[in-house]
């Protein structure tokens, strides 16, 4: 099977690999797929408080050359992005930009799920932390 | 050293320049139908059939009567396996095979299931070898054959073929054993093996592609089977069609070879082997052989890098060509279900490599090897989020993961 450029670029050059502290307030992280399945996405988005928007964005994937390119290119997406701007991102645009072939779709439906995971994780401890009395900070630990 | 290296000698070997010479004439000037008993064309052709003939039976301790040609292995395990299952309906209709066997026999025996066979699919212990108690356990009066590969072509894995035989003679039962990876790589001898049907291949010797053969026991017993290409009653009438002459003397040099050299280029290839084994096991922490060293093809090595994905693993070495039991690298998209068999967890069988030696593999392109997959391995790994981790202690086994 030929790869594309785009996705050959992603895996030779991947963009933003690494990790954000996950424990922080303003880190969402997101963990899908499965080791048996043959892909796990982590991808992590750093939300600036202040603005909503994402300043930072890193990932590290346990998968083919089309799962590692699709979360490269969510990271590069996501910055610069409102956590609502986030949530519009579309597997197909991942597959429209990299041309992934038919089989290959699922990696860029992981790399969707690994954006909504990710950004469901924020809103959670936005809201724990919110909803949560002051002083009370033992009340909210994330249920693991 | 020139690239890109190739290091899948277990899914087909170039044609050595020496039998292609061979073959040549056999196009053009020795054009002849070795079924024409009347002029010399025919007769060219028959002799240089014969001769092959007698080559192929040569390295397997045969005699040349009792060896069939095919269009390939595939095609020798339909026959030999749908074959017998027809002319023993009589006698029984059970058939006992195994869960690592190639697709020609598992899918042969599922079709012959459809059709009323019953048959036993025995697992593997984790050394990729059967249990011989449990052979004999699930043996019945209705059993009518055995077949049982004799390396497997992912893992290198030899079975015990010398003891299958051995218990499918005390029971009267055939055995049959598709020996396409084993024969002219291993010494391999019928009588040894008390095998009475074996399926081999020319491509996988350096011969061509579109020829192999069938050995069919003549004598203690004579081995009946129902042909499957019926037509001119070519090949004893076990299967005809006019015989790729080409094909066939390309087949026998190749044995003639292999029985020549097959001693010493082993060794070299074991030496190979090692060789590759010891230095990525230097380089590498976490690293898994697939299935039996002791019991293994001199020339085969199988190994899971943990935390990465085969695929990836060989989009980062592409100018070597190896092949993976990832299921993004399989038609059908599942973990090759060898290693499954194995029992390792699915999540090693996406982290395999499968690497096949042979005959032009040299030192310097095993060097080579090693050091571009200890480069791509650390890479992977260091944006692999389940070796960050197992480096953190988390138990991967215990994790609940999202599947989709």
């Amino acid at each position: 099977m030929a790869y594309s450029d785009k996705v050959i670029d992603h895996y030779e050059n991947p963009r933003n690999v690494g990790s954000l502290p996950k424990d922080d307030l303003n880190v969402g992280t997101g963990l899908v797929g499965a080791p048996e399945c043959g892909d796990v996405m982590k991808l992590q988005v750093k939300v600036n408080p202040e603005t909503g928007v994402i300043d930072d964005a890193k990932f590290k994937t346990f998968g083919c050359g089309s799962a590692i390119a699709s979360s490269s290119l969510a990271t590069e997406w996501l910055k610069g992005k409102t956590v609502d701007q986030a949530l519009a991102i579309k597997n197909t645009d991942i597959v429209a930009e990299l041309a992934l072939p038919p089989v290959k779709i699922h990696c860029s439906v992981l790399a969707e799920d690994a954006i909504k995971a990710a950004i469901a994780d924020y809103k959670k401890k936005q809201e724990q932390t919110k909803g949560a009395p002051v002083g009370a900070g033992q009340h909210s630990q994330p249920s693991a | 050293m020139k690239l890109p290296i190739y290091m899948d000698y277990h899914a087909t070997t170039p044609v050595d320049p020496r039998v292609l010479e061979a073959m040549l004439p056999f196009f053009t000037d020795k054009f002849g139908n070795a079924a024409s008993r009347n002029h010399a064309f025919g007769w060219e052709a028959e002799e240089a059939v014969e001769q092959a003939r007698k080559h192929v039976a040569d390295l397997i301790g045969a005699s040349a009567k009792e060896v069939i040609f095919t269009s390939g292995a595939t095609e020798s395990n339909n026959l030999a396996i749908k074959g017998v299952a027809e002319m023993y309906r009589e006698k029984g209709n059970h058939i006992i095979t195994c869960v690592t066997e190639h697709k020609a026999v598992i899918d042969t025996c599922k079709k012959l299931e459809k059709q009323g066979t019953r048959v036993t699919y025995l697992p593997v212990q984790k050394d990729g070898r059967i249990d011989l108690d449990e052979l004999r356990s699930v043996m019945t009066d209705k059993t009518i054959l055995i077949t049982i590969m004799s390396a497997n072509n992912e893992i290198g894995v030899l079975q015990p073929i010398e003891e299958i035989g051995k218990i499918a003679k005390e029971k009267g039962v055939l055995f049959h054993s598709d020996a396409v990876q084993a024969v002219g790589k291993v010494p391999f001898d019928v009588s040894k093996a008390k095998v009475d049907l074996v399926s081999l291949s020319g491509h996988k010797i350096y011969g061509p592609k579109g020829v192999g053969a069938l050995y069919v026991r003549r004598r203690n017993p004579r081995v009946l089977l129902s042909e499957q290409i019926s037509g001119g009653g070519h090949e004893r009438g076990m299967r005809s069609g006019t015989l790729n002459v080409p094909g066939i003397v390309g087949l026998g040099k190749a044995t003639a070879l292999a029985h020549a050299e097959m001693a010493t280029e082993g060794e070299r290839l074991r030496g190979l082997r090692d060789r590759l084994n010891e230095k990525l096991h230097t380089n590498l922490d976490e690293i898994y052989i697939n299935g039996s060293m002791e019991h293994r093809l001199p020339h085969n090595l199988n190994i899971s890098f943990a935390y990465v994905e085969g695929e990836s693993l060989l989009m980062g070495i592409n100018d070597v060509a190896v092949s993976s039991g990832s299921a993004c690298t399989s038609a059908s998209l599942e973990p090759s279900y060898v290693l499954k068999a194995l029992g390792a967890g699915d999540d090693l069988a996406h982290s395999s490599i499968r690497f096949g030696l042979g005959r032009w593999t040299t030192e310097e392109e095993v060097d080579y090897v090693v050091e571009k997959l200890t480069t791509v391995v650390r890479r992977l790994r260091e944006m692999s989020p389940l070796y960050e981790m197992a480096k953190e202690g988390i138990d991967l086994a215990k994790m609940q993961w999202v599947t989709h």
